[in-house]
């Protein structure tokens, strides 16, 4: 038994399912298709620890991606940067990766500047946030900034000396601070820094991670992590909550890049999830056709 | 000509002709990047007037700030449109390899390594020899020549002179007669990383581990009139846990031949692996289609304009 259909499918170009995918990327990003997503309890941890910490407490930022994971982890970063200054805690900004420099000052100048800038309750360099820049050593690092930061980097990103900043008295180490919040690419990331801060020094720890990294993490949630958001949807989750709690202006669209990526998501999964079932179709017709009927 | 040159010298001309209209016929252009100028000091707006070599002879520090296209002080920004331009360019070549290889992705492959490696070095230079080394072995040198915001403070600490010998010894290896000598360092970086490592992981991820393992597998919570009542969905996700990490760690266990009830438990942990596997390739997927669309996103709004995010 032969099928022109089946002929047509055996020996399709892959071209076409590139040619397909990229489609059902582009068309939400044309129509500005954006997604909502229930939020999952880790995320709603993270969200609920932020927003009962007092004001003032102080927020360890590590944002250890580059570039190349910024699709799923700067929004994350921004959502995350957004709640503790809407909150007005104190933000140190740290990285342990070379490429994460640029990130952090992307981060500062798109949220703490832009939003936060100005008004009553604006954020003041060296006063409300500072920036520690890129630590060299990964884990030896962390474990050295778990006993002293000074020792482990003596003056910020600017070149200022830690001691010049009022943000750092009384702060000898990472112990001081009530939380971390670690924006997780790979190695050296969030298994490092709970492994050599967050477990032996008892620091409250959360991790913004990539979406493959997550089945690495969740083994410590919720023993050692107090959250973990996952991937462009978890991403979502939080700019969902921030939404809702704070309206103005955080649920406009533009302040809103994980939501714009959503969409495209969903329309790109929808497609995956088509092309295995024919896939698969195709395997189940070509293994009947080869069966010799008796 | 072929069909298929016919096809891709038609979509080149199309690409070609989208481009030139976005370019001329609309107000955004294709890629065109304004700025402001800003003092530093005073974090006031240069006129767009102002000449710049009358701003550098005024103002101390200029800081470019983007800005709309309309802005009355906005001026137009060539390094940035050529930054738009090239990022928009390289990402076309490396799309290109999803039609076949080519010598455009092979071209834009090479300057992703290149540019790489450069970063590295900079990066590494300032913030290991410069900020690790030399500040802590010669803080007068270091405040002189590359950093003049190190405090006058810091004193000369001789201990990091171990480091610096042990770093030179790895080059070592390069003269056969001395290249024992290689292996000391080296040595020094597998103990000391062993006993870091292993401190660390008994306590985070050995023992912590464990006990996060030892679950109840009936769970009862309190209930809305005060009383307890059983907690079927902790119950649940709390034998799972229990199961899977038992099979699992059969699945591993050499000691015994995987035969009668090791063998059905183990074949057990092949399946939870297998989904755990699976797990971490959606999940993969996922961040993969994230990258396009951050790509495309960046290709239709920021350079084509066609859309705005």
């Amino acid at each position: 038994m032969t099928s022109p259909l089946l002929n047509k499918l055996n020996g399709l170009d892959r071209r076409w399912i590139f040619l397909g995918m990229a489609l059902a990327v582009l068309s939400p990003i044309l129509l500005q298709i954006g997604s909502d997503e229930t939020p999952s309890p880790p995320t709603i941890k993270l969200f609920d620890q932020i927003e009962r910490l007092p004001e003032g407490s102080r927020i360890l930022m590590a944002m250890d991606f580059d570039p190349t994971s910024a699709a799923e982890l700067y929004p994350m970063a921004l959502g995350f940067t957004r709640h503790c200054c809407l909150r007005h805690h104190k933000l140190y900004f740290v990285t342990i990766w070379p490429t994460g420099k640029p990130m952090i000052e992307s981060t500062i100048k798109a949220v703490v500047q832009a939003d936060f800038g100005s008004g009553d309750r604006q954020y003041v360099y060296g006063v409300d946030y500072m920036n520690l820049g890129y630590l060299a050593g990964d884990a030896v690092a962390i474990s050295q900034m778990s006993s002293d930061i000074r020792k482990a980097r003596p003056q910020d990103a600017r070149g200022t000396s830690l001691d010049e900043l009022s943000i750092m008295s009384g702060v000898p180490s990472v112990k001081e601070m009530d939380l971390i919040v670690n924006v997780s690419a790979g190695f050296p990331g969030g298994k490092e820094w709970v492994q050599y801060a967050a477990t032996p020094q008892k620091i409250p720890i959360a991790i913004g991670c990539t979406g493959v990294q997550s089945t690495q993490l969740f083994p410590y949630y919720p023993d050692q992590l107090l959250g973990l958001v996952t991937g462009i949807r978890g991403a979502i989750e939080y700019e969902t909550m921030l939404a809702a709690k704070y309206p103005n202006p955080y649920a406009n669209r533009n302040k809103r890049p994980a939501f714009l990526r959503g969409g495209a998501q969903r329309w790109a999964h929808r497609l995956m999830i088509g092309l295995i079932v024919l896939g698969n179709g195709i395997h189940l017709a070509n293994r009947y056709r080869r069966t010799p009927r008796r | 000509m072929n069909r298929e040159t016919r096809f891709w010298t038609a979509m080149f001309l199309g690409g070609c002709l989208l481009l030139a209209f976005q370019s001329l016929g609309t107000e955004r252009g294709v890629g065109q990047q304004f700025v402001v100028r800003v003092d530093a000091t005073t974090g006031k707006i240069i006129p767009a007037a102002k000449e710049a070599s009358d701003v550098s002879a005024a103002v101390k520090t200029v800081i470019y700030e983007p800005a709309a296209k309309g802005d009355p002080e906005a001026i137009w920004s060539f390094s940035r449109t050529a930054g738009i331009w090239i990022a928009a360019l390289l990402t076309l070549c490396i799309f290109s390899y999803l039609y076949r290889d080519n010598v455009f992705y092979k071209l834009a492959e090479s300057i992703i390594v290149g540019v790489s490696a450069g970063y590295w070095i900079v990066t590494n230079f300032w913030e290991v020899l410069v900020a690790k080394v030399l500040v802590k072995l010669a803080p007068d040198v270091a405040r002189y020549a590359f950093l003049p915001d190190t405090p006058t403070n810091v004193k000369a600490d001789y201990l990091y002179l171990v480091p610096v010998v042990l770093g030179c010894m790895v080059f070592c290896r390069l003269i056969p007669k001395i290249a024992w000598m290689g292996r000391w360092p080296l040595a020094f970086v597998v103990g000391t990383t062993a006993g870091l490592k292993l401190t660390s992981f008994l306590d985070a991820d050995f023992v912590r581990q464990i006990r996060s393992t030892v679950l109840p597998l009936v769970v009862f919570s309190a209930d809305a009139s005060g009383g307890s009542a059983l907690d079927w969905k902790q119950s649940i996700q709390n034998i799972v846990i229990v199961i899977s990490v038992l099979s699992c760690v059969t699945y591993f266990y050499f000691s015994v031949e995987h035969k009668g009830l090791v063998g059905r438990i183990s074949r057990v942990g092949i399946w939870v692996l297998m989904i755990s596997f699976g797990a971490s390739f959606a999940l993969t997927v996922m961040g993969r289609i994230t990258l396009l669309t951050m790509r495309l996103q960046f290709l239709f709004d920021e350079w084509l304009g066609l859309v705005r995010i």
